[in-house]
């Protein structure tokens, strides 16, 4: 739905911007070529990256390892999956709900969930590209550790 | 030349793929899986690159300096972080495509901090995902990770703008120049 939204937006823009000045536009389609061909080989190499960590972790071994009292060691093994992979929502949710029904605590899905919005070590070189390395290092490092406190605190509220 | 050059500058790409293709010999199962999941992701890439870059490119052309300064710069306040966390959750696609648009913010003068709740906003309170969230997993799941989530995405941006020095903070908006 929202990509929609998101290509109306942008053939909208566009759309203005050439009946305002044609050169403008010319120069901001340039840009976006640029922008994108400047970040194309970190992008081909994330690719790479998630396709091997998803063909080590596939949903099933992901379920052993966040199934049913898999307490503590379950949710660190929460957070380091979530860190390594990079799952789109549309299937990473329907599998949290699936772990929940087979018997795995709020608190791993918690830490699966947070840590595979809020960490990307698969997309770590793209990252690196933008905030260098040392930004990019301490926005992770923070996100795992937040990941587990939030983890924890859902764990004992819910 | 060109080609030397090229290589060079795809080089990581290029190992990792042979890696995988070395991968595929020896173990074909997870070679296969892999590459389904390089695909699945590649088509997701394509369908929202397009109009990502393009509104990159009319942003670059249209928005001045001066104006996303005012907005989202040093001193823009609780109005530019607001602005900036509406900006991410308003966003859709995968965290990877957020950096485009973040170097893009620094680009013009956005603050460190709106930067980094930009892409906390991106990576946990995009609109469409929750709202699918909530249905998977419960309102009240859904709930209490966001308002834990908003925390955490303020808390993780004042932890690391204070971490970097300010040479490292100019040294970042040189590497987004240009």
């Amino acid at each position: 739905m929202i990509k929609y939204v998101l290509y109306a937006l942008a053939v909208g823009g566009l759309l203005l911007s050439c009946s305002k000045d044609r050169k403008k536009t010319k120069m901001a389609l340039k840009k976006a070529w640029k922008s994108f061909e400047n970040i194309l080989p970190q992008f081909l190499t994330v690719l790479i990256l998630i396709g091997l960590a998803l063909a080590v972790l596939d949903e099933k071994t992901i379920s052993r390892f966040l199934g049913s009292e898999s307490g503590m060691p379950g949710m660190l093994g929460a957070v380091v999956i979530g860190s390594i992979t990079l799952i789109p929502g549309f299937v990473a949710f329907p599998l949290a709900a699936a772990l929940l029904e087979s018997g795995a605590g709020y608190m791993q899905i918690a830490a699966f969930v947070s840590s595979l919005m809020m960490v990307g070590i698969a997309t770590l070189p793209m990252e690196i590209k933008t905030f260098g390395k040392k930004m990019a290092v301490v926005r992770n490092l923070a996100a795992v550790v937040f990941s587990i406190v939030s983890a924890c605190v859902i764990g004992v509220i819910l | 030349m060109k080609i030397k050059e090229l290589v060079l500058r795809y080089k990581v790409f290029l190992i990792l793929l042979a890696v995988n293709v070395a991968v595929g010999l020896a173990a074909p199962e997870i070679g296969m899986r892999s590459l389904a999941a390089s695909k699945r992701n590649l088509l997701e890439m394509l369908s929202i690159i397009p109009p990502v870059f393009l509104l990159l490119g009319l942003l670059d052309v249209w928005v001045d300096r001066a104006t996303m300064i005012r907005y989202t710069g040093r001193g823009s306040g609780l109005r530019g972080m607001l602005l900036s966390f509406l900006l991410g959750s308003a966003a859709a696609g995968p965290l990877y495509a957020a950096f485009p648009v973040a170097s893009m913010m620094l680009k013009k003068g956005s603050s460190v901090f709106n930067v980094l709740i930009f892409v906390g906003a991106w990576s946990t309170t995009k609109i469409p995902m929750v709202t699918f969230e909530a249905a998977n997993l419960g309102l009240r799941f859904t709930l209490t990770r966001l308002c834990l989530n908003i925390l955490g995405i303020i808390l993780i941006a004042v932890i690391t703008e204070h971490l970097l020095t300010k040479k490292e903070q100019e040294e970042l908006y040189r590497l987004n120049e240009g």
